[in-house]
Formats: structure tokens, C-alpha cells, sequence
């Protein structure tokens, strides 16, 4: 009964994991069919990852993506490390139970509400639609998903650390980036990384708050997609899910290591002493 | 001993002039802790809240060929007088078109079912992981967390390869002779439950291996010494337990499915109703802005209830741990 | 005693006579280094500290010691400038806090978790409070260097925190907070997260810490042994009042409330009635112990009202034969239990009222040789100075 794992868990964990793999399993073999049909394999072939680097429009899409993103994320980094902050650090204040509210409240919204009232919105103030409108509605709900994130690192943090700073002379703002952001920083990191993926994958708010010219690239996959499976787009979702598989991997293997290596010198001290 | 009298009040005329630049100087503090609140709330104030008047009021008013495409609520007339142009018009048409209520209805119905099968399939993974070795336990919880940062669009576009009539599922059940007519999967409602169960499965997983991990084993083994059986011990010990984490997951589906938009969009039928997918043919399509804005102020009201006992339950679950 | 240099001399001296005859308290021309006056704390409805005040002397080794919630973390909170005072004032030589913010107090603080920047070795650890101050590099080198030796971590000093077992880490925010050469130190519960072998050889090498530098400490404790053993004064707290001041010698021996009484030591409580006065004492009717106790010396009259009386366990004296005078100071009853803890027994005397009384004695004679036992018939006796008349 302790922890040895029987048949039942065994294979509930294989198909469990098979279910949330095979989908994705399938769509990045097909991106290297020679066929353009989905169902049969006529062979191995890259030419659909060559046929997508002569389509101009993905391309574009592509590259708004990722400015759209990078963009977003940074501000949504830093407003919502701000925000983080003043949920676990600032005490109470007028307004404190309105400010967690529009903090939480992005996160269970139905996209295609964020979407609709950010457009009513920048249409009320007669803000062209593009790339700029995008970057906004992205930085908004992007900002509490690293507010949260930052928020849960530092409540798992000992508070009488800044306290101690404080104490040793040092100033609350001068507090903030000596000790605080250093401890802090592997959620914000974290944080930027969330802010960027989501930017990346959004379709539904994208969809409302862009303009001409402005087109991302969930937006023309979307399109693409509606009039059927294309090889082309599996090649597009590869990358996609190649790059940010990378990216997520890397960043937690690195913690990891470093945890690891923490726990083992912690070991190692109490071992001596 | 502790008796000393209280000296009297110190003398303050030389001491404040001494002691103003320090008050400035925490005034200077004062300012900055209020500048650093100031920025993210006004941000979504301008960002999050706005907009969402901006919906209340827009439901208000009437559709109009124009850009924008709505009437005004507030108009100036002469004299300084304010003309109000508000009906519930909106709302009232909401409720005698069929369309509306079904589609709202039929939201409710299948995040409801995809929650509970997402339960049945993420229950016996999250076990699974929590009983798994330790030296594992860090690659499988990678394994569940991976598929939710790669592109919802793409994982929901994958299962159409494979739903479709002449798609890989219908292939590889013909090849094994299970079936003789290839099934219609695809564009229903069971391939929108597939989708939700499918996207929204590390949202069940990953509450339910929190909580299932960090349960005491010993229960177990004490159930067992006590004359229980494991499955009957599994019943009464294990699922009321990992009661926290049920119902966490469940409202972390649920929520979020009632209001979807792409899956019933690229997987369900002509016939699947959505309310995520209505309000966005109702925007797109039919360019009914007001119409649009009243279908997501009744979205947001249907979507209160769960999400403030979601809230509570945090928060009593969040009290119990303190 | 004129100045603080022959206090540290015979402080230096070792022998606890000689603290003891250290007392600044009693010299009414000595100035307190900090005077708490008045100071109560409220959390919304909660009152954490209630009005108190309280005198401290430099280079005195002070301790604040209650149960948790008693309200002492708050009160070294309040004198580390972490929480303000809802009422009252803290004077620091004479200059008042309030207003002045943790960072701008010439006072220290060493954390119960420690509280050690994680990201930085113990050199900068030790160096961030001079840092802060722009003293220069060089100094601050050498006080570094000095503290590190002082508290022997010199082959740890390129460690970072997690590096560093309890006991090294407790070193470190002892360095990283003295270095810095504080009118005042603040430690809170500082050895309250190591072991029991280490802590008591932790507590002798603060009081020479303490000793050498000549600090004033503040301490924050639940553990009276802890408290007995360092400090010149103790403070005894519950529920945010202070209940008693006094040094680790009077608390034992006399003190004033049966709460007191009861938290340092172990204490048998009776209660007497009908107070007589006899000469500088009183004689008191006690019907739980079925005789007249004459108690210590005592200055008021009892009156009607009930008096209770603390009795130390190991001042009762328990035997088979009767006293010769049985009529005053001597219970009789029956040996209900026995403990036996090597150096000393410890007997639970049921008395025929049904009151248990506890009495300990040394074991001079072997265990197998042990006169009393279960169920025998045992007088228990007394000299009158070991009966302490409470408060309440």
C-alpha cells in the first residue's frame, strides 16, 4: 500500500498520458507527409515546412505575433509584479477588495467577454484597431496571470526577510530591488514566460481587438483551419509547439537543477554539522 | 520594577523643527508606496472595469447602421438638460428568442457533462501520480503541465485529423474491423465533449494530484488494520478527502467551459449551441453590437454564482490550511 | 555602582553574586537607556499590548517571557519600529520613536527564523546593514572580519545561507546584527529552532557575547529556563499586561501571582483563609491542608478575603515520623505516586482532604534502599519562609 503503484494505476497513467499526447503526436507526424491528405502517409517529406516559409501572410502573422507578444509580456511582467506585490505586501488600503477583484476576475472571464468589452471600448475612444489595441488587451489579462503567480511566491516566502533589511537600514524601495526581486525572481521570470505563451496562443481576444494589418498568427491559422486540415498548418503548429515546449522544458529542468542542488547542499550542511 | 510614572509630555517646538526632514522624507515614502498601487489600478480600472461598463451600457441602447454601429445613451439637449435613451429592449429580445435560452441552457448542459467526464479521466491519472514513485512524480507533473502551455487552438485543431469521417480514428477502427461505416464524430456534441475533456484536462489533474500527494498514506494502512478493504478504503477515505481538490477542479472546468468559444466552434455541429459561440456570430455576423453586449452581461451573470462559491471554497480550503 | 565599566568588570567576574549585585534598577540616579511608557497595541478589536511600562538599563540582559500570545513578539516589534504603538511612547535614551521607521532605529534585530537574504553569502549577509550605512569598504571589511571571528564562523564565510546547518545560521543573524553596533539588540526567540544540547552551550556563549560588547539585549522567550539562565531581568507576560519584574532569583522565590508561580517552576497552590497577623508574618487557617501554615514574611493583612499560597516542591520535606509540633506546617497523607528521575523522586501526596500535593527529594540512598513507597503514611513539612504568600 505504500507507494508501489499497482496494474490499475499503471495503466491509467499510460492511457491518460496517451490521450494527452497522441493528438499532438499525430498532428506533428503529419506535418511531414508528402500527401496533402491527412489520412494517408505517402512518404516522409519537409516540404510543407518549405511551402510555409514562402507564404508571405503566415509569415507576417508570425512576426506580429511575436512583437505582440514580447511586447505585452514585458509590461505585463513588471504591472503585474506591481500588482502581486500590493496583494501580499501592502496591507489594506481604500479600494483593496475592488483591486483584487479586477485582479481575479480576468482569469475566470469567458475570453469572448474580455474580447467584446476591450473593443467596445477602444471604439469608444476612437482608437484605431491594430497592433497597439492588441498589445493592450493582451498586457491587461496576461498582467494578473503574473500577478498571481508573483502573489504565490511571495506569501511562500518568509516576510521578516525584508524585515530584516528594513532593520539592517535599509529603505522599503531600496528593500524591494536589493532583496525582494532577487528572491522573487524565478516567479517573474516564470511570469514573463506565461505572459508570452498566452500571448502567443490567444485567438478569441485577438480576434476582436485587431485592426488591418494586424492579423496574428492564431488568427490565420483559425481561418486557415475552417476550411480544412492543411499539411501546411500542421507544419505552422509544429514550430509552434516545438518552440514552446523548448522553452517551458529548459526553463523547468533549469529550476529543477537548481533545487536539486539546493537540497543536496542543504543535506550535505546538516550532515556535517 | 515597572512603576515609573509617565514623564511628562516632551517638549515638541524644538524637537519638530529637528524632525522635519525625516517627516519628508517618510512623506516621500508614503508617495511612492501610493504610486506603485496608483499604476496596475488605474491600468485595469482603465483596462478591465471601463470596458465593462462600457458592455452594461452598450446593452442599453438600440442598433444602428453607422460607425459605431449603436445609438447613444446620453444625449445633450439644449438648456443643459440630459436625455436618457436606455430600454431593456435588448434583454427583453434575449428572452423571446428561443435561440438565446437554449443556447445558454445547452452551454450549462455540456460544460456540466464535460466537467464530469473530465473528473472520471483525471481522477485515476492524478492518483496514479500521487502514488508513483517520488524520483518520477517531477517528469509526470511536467507531463501534465507541458499540453496546457502549448496552444489551445493547436490541440483542439489536432482532433480534427482525427474525428473526422475519413479521419485517423474512423481509419485505424475500420483497419480493425470494429466498425464497417465510418462514424460521424466529428461536428457533434460528442466531439465537443472530447475537446473540452481533452483541453481542460491538466485543469482537473493538477488540483487533484496537489491534494491526493499530500495526503497521509498511514490513513490507508490504518483503514486497512481496521478491517477495510482497499476499494471500499478508497471510498471512505480516500475520495472524501480529496473532497478540496473535486471540487476545485471541477469549477476550474466548468467555469471557463460554459463560456468557450473555439471548441463548439471547430469541433461542434451546426446544430451545437454555445453562448460563447452565439455571441460571436452575434458580433461578427450579424454586427449587433447592443444585442452582443446583453448576451455577455447575462453570460457574466450566469457565471457569478459558480465563481463566488469557486471563491469561498478557496477561501475556506485556503483558512483550513492556515 | 558609579559607571558601566566596574558593572561589566564584575559581570565579567562569572560568578552570579556578582550580577547580582549589578543592579542599576535599584539606583534611582541611574537613567533608563529605553522607557516604555503606556504602550498598548491593538489589532482591530484584539489588544495585543495593554498600557504597559517598563524600564530598561543599558547593558542589561532583559527578557520578555509568556506563553505565545502573550503579546512579547509585539512589544519587540514595537521597540524594532515594525509596529506602531496605538498609545504610549518608547523612549531611546530619551529620545522619542514614534515616527521613526525600522531603518532609520539605531537598534537591531535578530529574527526566530533568522531571516538570512538567501541570495547572498554570509560575508555580504554580515556586510548589508554597513552597506546601507555607506560605511567605507575597508571598514567595512574589518568589521566583518572581526564579528566572524567573534562568533568562530571564518571557514564559512563564502557559504550561502543554505549552505549552513541551524546552529551556523543562528551565528550568522547574530553577526549580521551586532555588527552594525546597536544601542539596542532585539532577539526573538533566537534559539528557539535548535536542539536541546545546543541550545543551552547557544545561551552561555550569548551572555559572553552579550558581556563583551556591552550591548543591551532584549529578549523574547516562552522558555523559562532559557530566561533564568541569561538574563539580568525577566518580564512576565500574559495576555499583554506584564505581571511581574524581577530578576531570575526573586521570580523563583517570591513571586507575586499564582500565574507567575505556576509558569516558572514547578509550585503546590493553597488557598488559606482567616488571616492572623504574628509579628513580620501570618498565620492562615488552610482546610485542603488540614493545618495552619504560618507563611514568609509579609507586609499587608490578609483581611477575611481568601490568600493563596505557592509551596516549591522541592522545600517540602517527606517523612514516615511525625514533627514534633504537627499542628502548624505539616500535612499528612498517603504516597498516591512516585516519580523517579535518577537524581530526584518525585512524590504525589494525597492528602486526606483529596488535594495532591507534590513534593521532590534528592536521592541520597540507593533505589532499592528507598525508605518511602506506594500507599505509605507520610507527614510533609516545611520551614515557614518557603510558604510565599500570592497576590492573587
Amino acid at each position: 500500500m505504500r507507494q508501489g503503484l499497482t496494474w490499475f494505476n499503471i495503466a491509467s497513467l499510460l492511457l491518460g498520458f496517451l490521450f494527452l499526447y497522441l493528438p499532438i503526436a499525430l498532428l506533428i507526424i503529419y506535418s511531414f507527409n508528402e500527401s496533402r491528405l491527412v489520412t494517408v502517409w505517402a512518404g516522409f517529406s519537409t516540404k510543407w515546412y518549405a511551402e510555409m516559409l514562402q507564404n508571405q501572410g503566415l509569415l507576417n502573422a508570425g512576426w506580429v505575433t511575436l512583437k505582440v507578444a514580447f511586447t505585452s509580456s514585458c509590461f505585463a511582467t513588471v504591472l503585474g509584479t506591481m500588482a502581486g506585490l500590493i496583494m501580499s505586501r501592502f496591507g489594506s488600503f481604500h479600494g483593496r477588495t475592488l483591486f483584487s477583484g479586477m485582479i481575479y476576475a480576468p482569469l475566470v472571464m469567458p475570453e469572448v467577454i474580455t474580447g467584446l468589452s476591450l473593443l467596445l471600448m477602444f471604439v469608444a475612444v476612437a482608437l484605431d484597431r491594430g497592433f497597439v489595441t492588441v498589445t493592450l488587451a493582451h498586457i491587461t489579462f496576461s498582467m494578473c496571470y503574473v500577478a498571481v503567480v508573483v502573489q504565490s511566491r511571495l506569501a511562500g516566502f518568509d516576510r521578516s526577510i525584508e524585515e530584516a533589511a528594513m532593520d539592517l537600514g535599509c529603505p522599503p524601495g531600496r528593500t524591494f530591488f536589493q532583496i525582494t526581486l532577487p528572491i522573487i525572481a524565478p516567479a517573474v521570470v516564470a511570469g514573463w514566460l506565461l505572459s508570452f505563451t498566452l500571448s502567443l496562443d490567444d485567438l478569441v481576444i485577438a480576434s476582436f481587438t485587431t485592426g488591418p494589418g494586424a492579423t496574428t498568427l492564431p488568427m490565420k491559422i483559425y481561418s486557415q483551419v475552417r476550411l480544412g486540415v492543411t499539411p501546411e498548418i500542421n507544419a505552422v503548429c509544429t514550430i509552434l509547439v516545438g518552440l514552446v515546449a523548448t522553452g517551458v522544458l529548459t526553463a523547468s529542468l533549469i529550476t529543477r537543477r537548481q533545487e536539486m542542488r539546493r537540497e543536496a547542499e542543504e543535506r550535505q550542511a546538516i550532515a556535517n554539522s | 520594577m515597572s512603576s515609573s510614572p509617565p514623564p511628562a509630555a516632551p517638549a515638541t517646538a524644538p524637537q519638530a523643527a529637528v524632525e522635519s526632514p525625516e517627516v519628508a522624507r517618510q512623506g516621500t515614502q508614503k508617495l511612492l508606496k501610493y504610486l506603485v498601487i496608483a499604476v496596475p489600478y488605474l491600468w485595469l480600472l482603465a483596462f478591465f472595469l471601463a470596458p465593462f461598463l462600457i458592455v452594461l451600457k452598450i446593452s442599453l441602447v438600440e442598433v444602428r447602421v453607422a460607425m459605431p454601429p449603436y445609438s447613444e445613451l446620453i444625449t445633450f439637449v439644449e438648456d443643459g438638460w440630459i436625455a436618457f435613451h436606455g430600454s431593456l429592449e435588448n434583454y427583453l429580445w434575449l428572452w423571446d428568442d428561443p435561440l438565446y435560452i437554449n443556447s445558454y441552457l445547452s452551454s450549462l448542459k455540456i460544460a456540466a457533462t464535460s466537467t464530469v467526464l473530465t473528473l472520471l479521466v483525471g481522477y485515476p491519472i492524478a492518483y496514479g501520480m500521487a502514488r508513483a514513485p517520488r524520483r518520477w512524480r517531477f517528469a509526470l507533473l511536467m507531463l501534465v503541465i507541458l499540453p496546457f502551455w502549448t496552444s489551445f487552438l493547436i490541440r483542439v485543431y489536432a482532433w480534427i485529423g482525427i474525428l473526422k469521417k475519413e479521419g485517423l480514428l474512423n481509419l485505424a477502427l475500420t483497419h480493425l474491423g470494429l466498425i464497417s461505416e465510418p462514424l460521424t464524430i466529428l461536428n457533434t456534441d460528442i466531439a465537443v465533449y472530447i475537446g473540452i475533456v481533452y483541453s481542460y484536462l491538466p485543469f482537473m489533474v493538477l488540483p487533484l494530484y496537489a491534494n491526493l500527494e499530500k495526503m497521509d498514506l498511514s490513513l490507508l494502512e490504518a483503514a486497512a488494520d481496521l478491517g477495510c478493504r482497499p476499494i471500499k478504503a478508497f471510498w471512505v477515505v480516500t475520495v472524501p478527502l480529496s473532497m478540496t481538490g473535486i471540487v476545485a477542479g471541477c469549477f476550474l472546468v466548468f467555469i471557463p467551459a460554459v463560456g468557450e468559444f473555439v471548441i463548439p466552434d471547430l469541433l461542434g455541429g451546426s446544430e451545437t449551441l454555445m453562448i460563447g459561440k452565439t455571441l460571436w456570430t452575434e458580433f461578427f455576423n450579424n454586427r449587433d453590437w447592443p444585442v452582443s453586449s446583453a448576451v455577455a452581461v447575462i453570460l457574466l451573470l450566469v457565471l457569478i454564482i459558480p465563481i463566488v462559491l469557486f471563491q469561498r471554497q478557496q477561501q475556506r480550503s485556503a483558512e483550513a490550511e492556515a | 555602582m558609579s559607571g558601566a565599566g566596574t558593572a561589566s568588570n564584575q559581570a565579567r567576574s562569572g560568578s552570579s553574586a556578582a550580577r547580582q549585585r549589578w543592579a542599576p534598577w535599584e539606583d534611582p540616579n541611574e537613567k533608563p537607556h529605553v522607557r516604555i511608557v503606556g504602550v498598548t497595541k491593538r489589532f482591530g478589536d484584539f489588544v495585543a499590548v495593554d498600557n504597559v511600562s517598563l524600564d530598561i538599563y543599558k547593558r542589561e540582559f532583559f527578557s520578555l517571557l509568556g506563553p505565545s500570545g502573550c503579546g512579547k513578539t509585539t512589544l519587540l516589534r514595537m521597540l524594532a519600529g515594525f509596529e506602531t504603538p496605538s498609545e504610549g511612547q518608547i523612549l531611546l535614551e530619551g529620545e522619542d520613536m514614534s515616527g521613526v521607521p525600522p531603518y532609520e532605529r539605531p537598534v537591531n534585530m535578530m529574527f526566530q527564523s533568522y531571516a538570512l537574504f538567501p541570495h547572498m553569502s554570509v560575508e555580504k549577509n554580515i556586510a548589508f546593514g554597513l552597506k546601507q550605512d555607506r560605511v567605507p569598504k575597508a571598514e567595512i571589511d574589518r568589521r566583518v572580519a572581526e564579528v566572524i571571528e567573534m562568533v568562530q564562523l571564518g571557514q564559512f564565510a563564502k557559504r550561502k545561507p543554505h549552505q549552513l546547518s541551524g546552529g551556523q545560521k543562528q551565528r550568522v543573524a547574530l553577526a549580521r546584527s551586532l555588527v552594525k553596533k546597536p544601542k539596542m539588540l532585539l532577539l526573538d526567540e533566537p534559539l528557539g529552532a535548535l536542539d536541546k544540547n545546543l541550545r543551552t552551550q547557544t545561551q552561555f556563549e550569548l551572555m559572553n557575547i552579550q558581556e563583551e560588547t556591552g550591548i543591551t539585549f532584549v529578549i523574547v522567550t516562552h522558555d523559562q529556563e532559557e530566561a533564568m539562565t541569561v538574563s539580568s531581568r525577566i518580564a512576565v507576560m500574559d495576555h499583554g499586561r506584564i505581571v511581574q519584574v524581577s530578576t531570575p532569583g526573586e521570580l523563583y522565590e517570591a513571586p507575586l501571582t499564582r500565574y507567575v508561580a505556576d509558569f516558572i517552576g514547578e509550585v503546590n497552590i493553597l488557598e488559606g483563609r482567616g488571616a492572623q497577623r504574628e509579628g513580620d508574618h501570618l498565620v492562615l487557617q488552610c482546610p485542603d491542608a488540614g493545618c495552619a501554615i504560618q507563611t514568609g514574611p509579609y507586609a499587608e493583612d490578609g483581611g477575611d478575603e481568601s490568600l493563596w499560597i505557592a509551596l516549591r516542591p522541592e522545600k517540602v520535606r517527606i517523612s514516615k515520623e511525625p514533627p514534633a509540633d504537627s499542628s502548624r506546617n505539616c500535612m499528612t497523607g498517603e504516597v498516591w505516586d512516585i516519580g523517579y528521575l535518577g537524581n530526584l523522586s518525585t512524590y504525589h501526596v494525597k492528602l486526606d482532604s483529596g488535594k495532591m500535593i507534590t513534593a521532590t527529594q534528592a536521592n541520597m540512598a540507593r533505589l532499592i534502599e528507598r525508605p518511602i513507597t506506594w500507599e505509605d503514611r507520610v507527614y510533609l513539612t516545611w520551614a515557614p519562609d518557603a510558604a510565599v504568600v500570592l497576590r492573587d
